[in-house]
């Protein structure tokens, strides 16, 4: 049982290694990114095809942004043909709600192309829309490339993101619902629900209750249960060729994370308060040193809990397409078969490493929440 | 990269629109009746397991209690066996305890009729033997004073018919 328990915890602590590793390669990468980003600017545009460096860059950062419309790929020399879908856009600007399919903006993110949509002057620039002020022609920079004259707008819209999160809760309610109305039958599940029921049991057995405790965990399963398979479609889902980065997308994991804090919060027993505000069994001056410690400790969690899923869904992302663009970069040094191999050979590799880290992610995100409210009702009946 | 610059508060906004709605529905509609399913299934194995156990245990105590029952009515078969074979001794030998009374009863019986007749036939044989002396006796007395050729030729004549009987 213990050497289980080692194993498990060797076991996350790899591959927690081996996601640390991968960012900060990423981390270097982005710097690079941006220095060449600086250097190549005006020459950025998503339109052409994707080959040098400062492009590549470009586009993996443009990738992992969010989007306003659905693109799935480009062909041709110019014009160059796009295929994928808009989506709608809807925002709150300064005159009240506008909405229009992302199509008005032409594919345009550099925010030269300006809509008017019912008096109100909106533009595109790096998937933020942007409402310009009256007598401004297009978006400006400043020295640090952020907009002037034009003020960002509450933007509601169906994007690729809020696009993923609705497939991926469609997939899951036809899914659990199905298993669900499968036990109306009888009690072994048919099809795939003998997939899912496993995974149900896993959350409630490995997850859940070793960390709740038996008493309570019931009550928390359906935020646990739900947040795991939603994380863990998503991430699936940004391994596709479709593209989604929604879990690599910090509102989202913001968002995430804030549920698990409110649970904690809201849920917490008079024992969890009394040991943040007042530790018991120390002395005062103790006790007054540890309050604000432990009351940084009620954010630091579930904001390590953001930070670890957005940097490691990133940093894959990044990594798969950084090597996925080896085949452009080697090109002069390994010629078109030599550069397409090593860029085919690698990224396979990291993508089963992704689709590992998919699962993990996931699953770490729901085992440290269950943790955490584990902590927060936990009874301490020997004080 | 700059994260506050890119947060976009308004996925943010629409995101835990969603997520809020997929716990509520995917509550309702999924993990209640799943997790209830589970817990119904978990525990009718739990129960079936132990009713399978107990029975089990039953059968064992049923078990025992035969060989008991069955060692018990073995013992007394024995116990009844061995009175039959006493009480059948005891009639056997006395049987022939009485046998040998009744019969030492009749033999003694006939030896005293034997002894009683014998001693009658005696007294009858000496009475007759009597008799018959004091009548040759007479018969000679009567022929010896007549004549005493004539009274030997008696006595042998009547020695002659005399048979002893």
């Amino acid at each position: 049982m213990i050497a289980q328990q080692f194993k498990k915890y060797l076991f996350t602590l790899v591959f927690s290694l081996v996601s640390t590793l991968i960012f900060s390669n990423t981390a270097s990468l982005e710097k690079v990114a941006q220095h060449e980003e600086i250097e190549g600017h005006s020459s950025t545009s998503h339109e052409g095809a994707v080959e040098s460096r400062s492009e590549i860059d470009a586009y993996s950062k443009h990738h992992l942004a969010d989007s306003h419309d659905f693109h799935l790929f480009s062909y041709g020399t110019e014009p160059r043909h796009h295929v994928g879908f808009s989506l709608p856009v809807i925002v709150w600007t300064s005159k009240g709600l506008r909405t229009f399919l992302s199509s008005k903006f032409h594919h345009n993110d550099d925010g030269t192309h300006v809509v008017d949509v019912n008096g109100v002057k909106l533009a595109k620039y790096h998937s933020k829309i942007y409402e310009l002020e009256s007598g401004v022609a297009s978006v400006v920079l400043d020295a640090e490339h952020h907009p002037v004259a034009a003020h960002k707008v509450l933007d509601f819209s169906i994007t690729k993101s809020v696009l993923g999160m609705l497939v991926a809760s469609l997939l899951m309610l036809l899914g659990f619902s199905s298993l669900a109305r499968g036990y109306k039958k009888g009690a072994i599940p048919t099809g795939f629900g003998r997939v899912l029921e496993p995974l149900v049991i896993y959350v409630r057995d490995e997850i859940a209750r070793p960390n709740i405790g038996e008493k309570k965990y019931r009550k928390y399963m359906g935020f646990l249960l739900t947040v795991f398979f939603f994380i863990w479609i998503l991430n699936l889902l940004g391994l596709t060729p479709f593209g989604f980065n929604v879990t690599g997308n910090i509102a989202v994991t913001v968002c995430l994370a804030l549920f698990t804090f409110l649970i904690t919060t809201f849920t917490a027993s008079k024992d969890y308060w009394k040991h943040i505000f007042w530790m018991p069994g120390v002395p005062v001056p103790m006790k007054i040193v540890l309050m604000p410690i432990e009351i940084l400790g009620m954010f630091t969690k579930p904001f390590s809990l953001l930070i670890r899923l957005f940097a490691n869904i990133t940093a894959g992302h990044a990594v798969v397409m950084g090597l996925i663009a080896v085949t452009y970069t080697a090109r002069e040094a390994l010629g078109v078969p030599g550069s397409f191999g090593v860029s085919f050979l690698l990224t396979l590799f990291i993508s089963l490493i992704e689709l590992l880290v998919a699962f993990l992610q996931a699953f770490i995100f729901t085992m440290l929440s269950s943790l955490f409210i584990g902590m927060a009702v936990e009874e301490h009946d020997h004080h | 990269m700059n994260l506050l610059h890119d947060f976009s508060p308004g996925l943010f906004i629409i995101q835990a629109i969603i997520l809020l709605v997929l716990i509520v529905l995917m509550r309702k509609f999924a993990w209640k009746p799943i997790l209830d399913s589970l817990n119904s299934r978990e525990e009718g194995i739990k129960e079936a397991l132990d009713a399978a156990e107990n029975a089990k245990k039953e059968l064992q105590n049923l078990n025992a209690e035969n060989e008991r029952i069955l060692n018990e009515a073995r013992a007394e078969r024995d116990t009844m066996l061995k009175e039959a074979r006493e009480m059948k001794s005891t009639m056997i030998s006395s049987a022939k305890e009485e046998a040998q009374a009744e019969a030492d009863k009749v033999i003694r019986q006939a030896q005293e009729a034997i002894v009683a007749e014998k001693k009658s036939a005696i007294v009858d044989l000496k009475n007759q033997v009597a008799g018959i002396s004091l009548e040759i006796a007479e018969k000679v007395m009567k022929t010896e004073l007549a004549d005493k050729n004539k009274q030997l030729a008696l006595v042998s004549t009547m020695l002659k018919d005399v048979t002893l009987n």
